[in-house]
């Protein structure tokens, strides 16, 4: 089975149709809202594979199909669908990664009054994210990309009676729209410079070899090329939406949502744009590669960010404790890789860390959810503790996951993944500190995931709530145990000695693979480094446990000060809250008070004047003007009454005036002599 | 002072005019004014067929044409002078011309 390119549009409109028929029904149409959604994804599933055939089949080619919109004066603004194995795959893994969550929801939210509301939201944005990947125009992404956004500020604040949901929702938006102003710059300048915004359009699309080589052509302020700068500005939109440095603050408060968006969020849907974004416009961005005067390339910069972000995210996520919240900050941290392996040119290690990521990521999720969901809504890992024993499946699963996201050797599809990118970075010949804060963020995410594992559920529990956890229905455990099978295979489609998948993502048809053990220096490395990090969080945190939930952690009782400051997450909430937020407070203060003082008194002198200038008019309108207007009429009215005295209303009056008229006529032409 | 057939004509419709005029603007009755309106047309009709006969150009037949006309729009004219006298009728139960003075300005 293969799905024609014209058709590929069937993928996003399945769930935007669950969408609609989600939003008109009623309150107590549960199974009809949370059945149409999955039947959807489903389907959009199955048609996905049927897509990833047809690419395969023709894996260098990139099947478009345009169409226009409308027509604008001249010209017209044309959209269209672009199927290529970047493209497929992605689907394959969001329609796949998005089933499954739907599934878990029904047991998650099987409580919540407004579940189905849920399920339109999360098929509207399932529908958003797909209608993003078979995108063939900048314009359709970027609309299908806002609406991505809209979607994440409904999930978000779902629970919006929260105080918390409701402003984690609000900062959701406003952080990834500053990005998303990034976005539409570049967009807009890429349209001014070339004329299209269609990525393949038989050798007029803005990826292809004419546009680019216009756009490396000119240079703009600073000696940049034209290709660099909107390269970065597209770039912006991937920062905010990915969660990269400086933007990544909105990311770990999105985990005020259901923890099934939380998933979707985090695994399957929004933070991948970011970087799909980027590998799809990946011949854009490293168009100034061959560039060597110019001050800086854009994939310079980008590694740059995602190098930070890698090794950011994995420090503040050693000191959180919040189960979600350590997610929260390895997906940033991983986001962050997978920035860093674009960065350094290969954006097929890119992908591949997204798809593997995208599976033991939703796995941890869920598996957080479905801990949580158990431990009657407790998130904090030190008052958890001791599920090993009463939730198997939760554990195994989420062990597996935990293992997958350490980068433990050879069986888990995290280690290869990340692996090809660390092999990347040490190819890169612009500088190897990519390469350290990758190395470093390797130990420190080992580190924190067996504390994660160790605090939640070894020892005893440490709360009421704990104590009283038990295993979780099929419909919640099932999907983990699904998800937790791919984590594992997933991985054995790009290991070095077969990398199928890169193969076939780059275009080629037969795949070259190369012995794992060239370059093993590198790979030993990365071996014990996940070993030192796994073995010491053992050590701090598994081999004595935590005696009750209101003990020291054992960081913070030896390097308190350090610890605060992860805690905090560098305070950058707060120094934002201290420059932007403070600025935004003046400005606003500014403009209320020229509201107030400046404008309100114009307008209020303006308004007297013309109250005045009606008292003038009124004066003269009634002494002058109406007094000749009444005269007039008297006189009209008496010449009328003169008038109307000679209609008697007696025939014989008139008859006899007529007569008396044709006498005098016969009388004047006589004595006039006129015949 | 020679009467010539023409001034003979002439002044039979005189005459009849002038009996029409007197009745039309003496009689009571609406129905006797009508006809009386219709005895002026008449001499018109009359004076048309004179001029006709004794003018310059007598084997043209405008005359009787223009006659012919002439009462044909008579006789439209009298159907409506007789609807309007029948709808005077209905309004005050009489005929009298002195009666309906409701065209008072």
């Amino acid at each position: 089975m293969s799905l024609p390119v014209q058709l590929l549009w069937l993928i996003p409109a399945l769930p935007l149709l669950a969408a609609g028929i989600g939003s008109l029904t009623p309150r107590s149409g549960r199974g009809l809202a949370s059945g149409a959604a999955i039947v959807a994804m489903a389907i959009s599933f199955l048609l996905s594979c049927g897509a990833l055939a047809t690419a395969l089949a023709q894996p260098a080619a990139h099947l478009v199909h345009n169409f226009a919109w409308f027509d604008l004066g001249g010209s017209a603004v044309r959209l269209g669908w672009l199927l290529d194995p970047l493209t497929a795959f992605m689907c394959v893994m969001v329609t796949f990664v998005g089933t499954l969550i739907f599934i878990f929801s029904t047991g998650y939210l099987h409580e919540d009054a407004n579940f189905t509301r849920f399920f339109c939201f999360l098929s509207l944005f399932a529908a958003a994210m797909l209608g993003l990947l078979v995108a063939n125009s900048l314009l359709l992404l970027f609309i299908c990309w806002e609406l991505v956004g809209l979607a994440s500020y409904l999930l978000i604040g779902f629970w919006f009676h929260k105080p918390s949901a409701a402003a984690a929702a609000k900062k959701a938006f406003i952080t990834t729209r500053i990005g998303d102003l990034g976005l539409l710059l570049g967009m807009l300048w890429l349209y001014d410079s070339t004329g299209s915004l269609l990525f393949y359009d038989g050798g007029q699309g803005v990826l292809e070899a004419t546009a680019l080589g216009g756009l490396v052509a000119q240079t703009t302020i600073g000696g940049l090329a034209v290709s660099t700068a909107i390269g970065l500005l597209i770039f912006c939109g991937a920062i905010g939406k990915s969660g990269q440095f400086p933007l990544h603050v909105w990311l770990p408060d999105a985990m005020e949502g259901p923890t099934p968006v939380s998933a979707l969020i985090h695994a399957a849907t929004m933070v991948a744009a970011g970087v799909f974004l980027v590998a799809r416009v990946y011949p854009l961005m490293s168009a100034d590669q061959g560039l060597a005067h110019v001050p800086v390339h854009a994939l310079t910069v980008v590694a740059a960010i995602g190098a930070i972000t890698a090794l950011l995210g994995a420090l503040i996520a050693v000191a959180q404790s919040d189960i979600k919240r350590v997610l929260a900050f390895s997906t940033v941290s991983q986001l962050g890789y997978m920035m860093l392996a674009l960065g350094v040119g290969s954006w097929v290690a890119a992908i591949f860390h997204l798809l593997t990521h995208a599976f033991f990521k939703a796995l941890l999720f869920l598996g957080s959810g479905s801990v949580i969901h158990a431990a009657h809504h407790e998130q904090d890992i030190r008052r958890l503790g001791g599920l090993r024993g009463p939730m198997r499946a939760t554990f195994a699963t989420f062990a597996i996951g935990m293992m997958a996201l350490a980068g433990v050797p050879f069986l888990f599809s995290g280690f290869w993944s990340k692996e090809a990118i660390l092999h990347a970075a040490h190819n890169w010949d612009v500088s190897h500190l990519p390469l350290y804060a990758g190395l470093a963020a390797v130990v420190l995410t080992a580190f924190y995931m067996t504390r994660l594992v160790a605090e939640t559920f070894f020892g005893s529990p440490r709360s009421e709530e704990a104590s009283h956890a038990h295993e979780n229905s099929a419909v919640m455990t099932v999907p983990l145990i699904l998800l937790a099978v791919c984590a594992v295979l997933l991985g054995f489609l790009g290991t070095p000695a077969y990398p199928w998948l890169q193969a076939r993502l780059e275009g080629h048809t037969e795949v070259h693979g190369h012995p794992i053990f060239e370059g093993a220096g590198l790979l030993m490395l990365s071996i014990v480094l996940v070993a030192v990090g796994i073995g010491s969080g053992w050590a701090l945190y598994g081999r004595r446990p935590r005696a009750n939930a209101n003990a020291l952690d054992p960081i913070e009782g030896r390097l308190p000060g350090l610890f605060a400051v992860l805690r905090a997450r560098f305070g950058f909430d707060e120094l934002y809250a201290a420059t932007v937020g403070r600025l935004n407070t003046a400005m606003a203060a500014l403009s209320d008070g020229l509201d107030r003082y400046v404008w309100d008194a114009a307008v209020r002198f303006l308004a007297a004047l013309g109250e005045f200038g009606g008292v003038v008019n009124r004066e003269a309108d009634e002494d002058v003007l109406n007094g000749g207007f009444d005269a007039t009429n008297d006189r009209l009215r008496g010449t009328a009454r003169s008038y109307s005295a000679a209609q008697t209303g007696g025939a014989h009056g008139y008859l006899r005036t007529v007569a008396v008229g044709f006498v005098l006529l016969v009388l004047i032409v006589m004595l006039g002599g006129g015949v | 002072m020679i009467l010539t057939p023409l001034h003979l004509c002439l002044l039979l419709s005189s005459a009849l005019f002038c009996i029409g005029l007197i009745g039309a603007l003496s009689r009571s009755s609406s129905i006797l004014v009508l006809l009386g309106v219709e005895l002026m047309l008449n001499a018109a009709n009359l004076n048309f067929i004179a001029f006709w006969r004794y003018g310059p150009n007598p084997a043209a037949g405008t005359g009787v044409l223009f006659v012919l006309f002439s009462i044909a729009v008579a006789a439209a004219e009298a159907a409506v002078g007789l609807a309007l006298v029948i709808a005077i009728y209905r309004h005050q139960r009489s005929i009298r011309l002195q009666d309906a003075r409701r065209l008072k300005g």
